[in-house]
């Protein structure tokens, strides 16, 4: 992203509203700039902000007058009052990071909106974790802080070794030329990115394996990692992961549940995974 | 809707937030589904939910892409649910923000009668998803839990910033934006209810708790 100078009145609005922090007044040009090795390409600014286009040299002018009777104005704080963001032509492998941060863009890999994955959202219907199986959503950069890829890989190679199998339908997944070692494309390791979701799944012994072994390496990391457990009831609507966690002294008092009203609907499904999911293989 | 996994705040500040949303699965059941996400929100809508959403289009707080100086004392802040409605025309997620489980519970109930047949979840607390489930006659099929954060959590704000900015997972609520508004609503600038429908207007799918984050706001305005 930039910001067009000679549009930018630095009123700074925009400085807040950034997600990683990379935007900044230039003290020597006195315009909002982007930081581009911080910028994650996540239009929260030019999406989410309001848009006025007001005539950039009068909006200067007065600002100066009031700035100059030592007057606080009040302005909106999500409106950009002249329209100075400019998007640009991202090309690979910075492209990547408009793919990771920005939730209105899909995944080519997955052609899914937002971070790129269903995970369990459709367990119900894809049986994506099964009885006996935990998945694993590692996500890195979240809360709002951000993640290169060379964090990512850090963890993913950990896992790996491990023997933890890497969720095929995932955008971070594409990225490995080989997902038995967890490498990623060393194209795009230092690329930063608003998040990535790394998917694995293991038998339900490896619980505590995946979950150290998580621990371990992010805290080497120089950003933060949210972690996610799902698990498939039985017919009662019981799991024994939960207590295990529990006794762990993970929190485990927020979560989403699948409700499991999903069925295969679609023609050529029905006729390639009959049987194969849904609620009655629960 | 990972993003709406991992809510900041402990069990009582999480008490009266509840997502719901429904998708389908590519190439399993995605065929026919944008007028079944339609049914599902306006089925949502009688139920009084305090925000709904569709993740490619937004949410009804949104932002104004030609204001004036004269519209500012007439902003639109949001708009009407019907629009985010209407506006479903691919396969997206759709969701309902509820702050009353008894809303919620009245909704799953209908919905299990509609047999949309899409993938339904609630992201909550969950002991009280699994309640609202109960009481609508249904079972849950699997759970992801919510395991909180690590790695360099020094890189991490105080806990009401991150209350008001988890609200949206996919990050679009900056740090400093709840920051700001925290601020500014101590400073008698704004008051929360203003705050909140700034912050909701960066949420981008539509899952931004407003009703809480209005409480978050009064609660940080007095020092508690």
């Amino acid at each position: 992203m930039h910001i067009d100078p000679r549009k930018c009145v630095a009123c700074g609005n925009c400085l807040a509203v950034c997600p990683v922090s990379a935007i900044y007044i230039d003290p020597v040009i006195r315009r909002a700039t982007v930081n581009l090795d911080e910028c994650v390409e996540c239009y929260a600014c030019q999406n989410r902000m309001s848009k006025e286009d007001l005539n950039p040299t009068l909006v200067r002018t007065i600002r100066g007058f009031f700035k100059l009777l030592r007057i606080r104005f009040d302005p909106e704080p999500d409106v950009c009052p002249t329209s100075a963001f400019a998007p640009q032509q991202l090309a690979w492998p910075r492209s990547i990071r408009q793919a990771f941060s920005d939730p209105c863009v899909p995944h080519e890999s997955t052609g899914v909106y937002g971070r790129g994955t269903e995970e369990v959202k459709t367990n119900d219907v894809t049986n994506r974790v099964g009885p006996g199986e935990v998945g694993f959503t590692v996500e890195f950069g979240r809360p709002a802080v951000g993640a290169r890829f060379r964090e990512v890989q850090a963890v993913t190679m950990a896992l790996a070794r491990i023997g933890a199998t890497f969720e095929k339908n995932n955008p971070v997944t594409a990225l490995m030329p080989d997902p038995t070692t967890g490498a990623i494309n060393p194209e795009v390791l230092d690329e930063k990115v608003l998040s990535a979701i790394v998917e694995v799944k293991t038998p339900e012994a490896m619980l505590p394996a995946v979950l150290r072994t998580v621990e371990e390496v992010a805290a080497t990391l120089n950003t933060v990692v949210s972690v996610g457990v799902a698990v498939r009831c039985d017919g009662d609507g019981e799991n024994r992961v939960e207590k295990a966690l529990a006794g762990e002294g993970y929190p485990v008092f927020r979560g989403k549940t699948n409700l499991g009203l999903g069925r295969l609907s679609n023609l050529d499904a029905q006729a390639t995974t009959a049987g194969a999911a849904g609620p009655a293989g629960r | 809707m990972t993003n709406t996994l991992h809510r900041f705040g402990s069990r009582d500040s999480l008490r009266d937030d509840y997502i719901i949303f429904a998708m389908a699965a590519r190439g399993i059941n995605d065929q026919g589904a944008p007028p079944k996400l339609q049914t599902f929100l306006r089925l949502a809508l009688k139920h009084h939910p305090i925000n709904v959403g569709n993740a490619v289009k937004g949410g009804i707080f949104r932002a104004s892409k030609a204001l004036t100086p004269l519209a500012h004392w007439r902003r639109r802040e949001f708009i009407a649910p019907e629009e985010v409605v209407e506006s479903i025309d691919t396969c997206t997620t759709v969701s309902a923000v509820f702050d009353d489980p008894a809303n919620l519970e009245a909704f799953l109930t209908e919905l299990r009668g509609a047999d949309l047949g899409i993938s339904i979840n609630i992201a909550a607390l969950t002991d009280e998803a699994r309640t609202c489930c109960q009481r609508a006659g249904i079972t849950r099929h699997s759970v992801e839990y919510s395991l909180g954060f690590h790695g360099d959590l020094n890189r991490l704000p105080d806990r009401h910033v991150l209350e008001l900015s988890t609200m949206c997972g996919h990050g679009m609520v900056a740090h400093n934006l709840a920051k700001k508004m925290l601020d500014w609503v101590k400073e008698g600038r704004r008051d929360p209810r203003q705050a909140a429908t700034y912050l909701a207007k960066f949420c981008t799918c539509g899952i931004y708790n407003t009703t809480r984050a209005i409480r978050v706001l009064e609660e940080a305005r007095v020092g508690k």
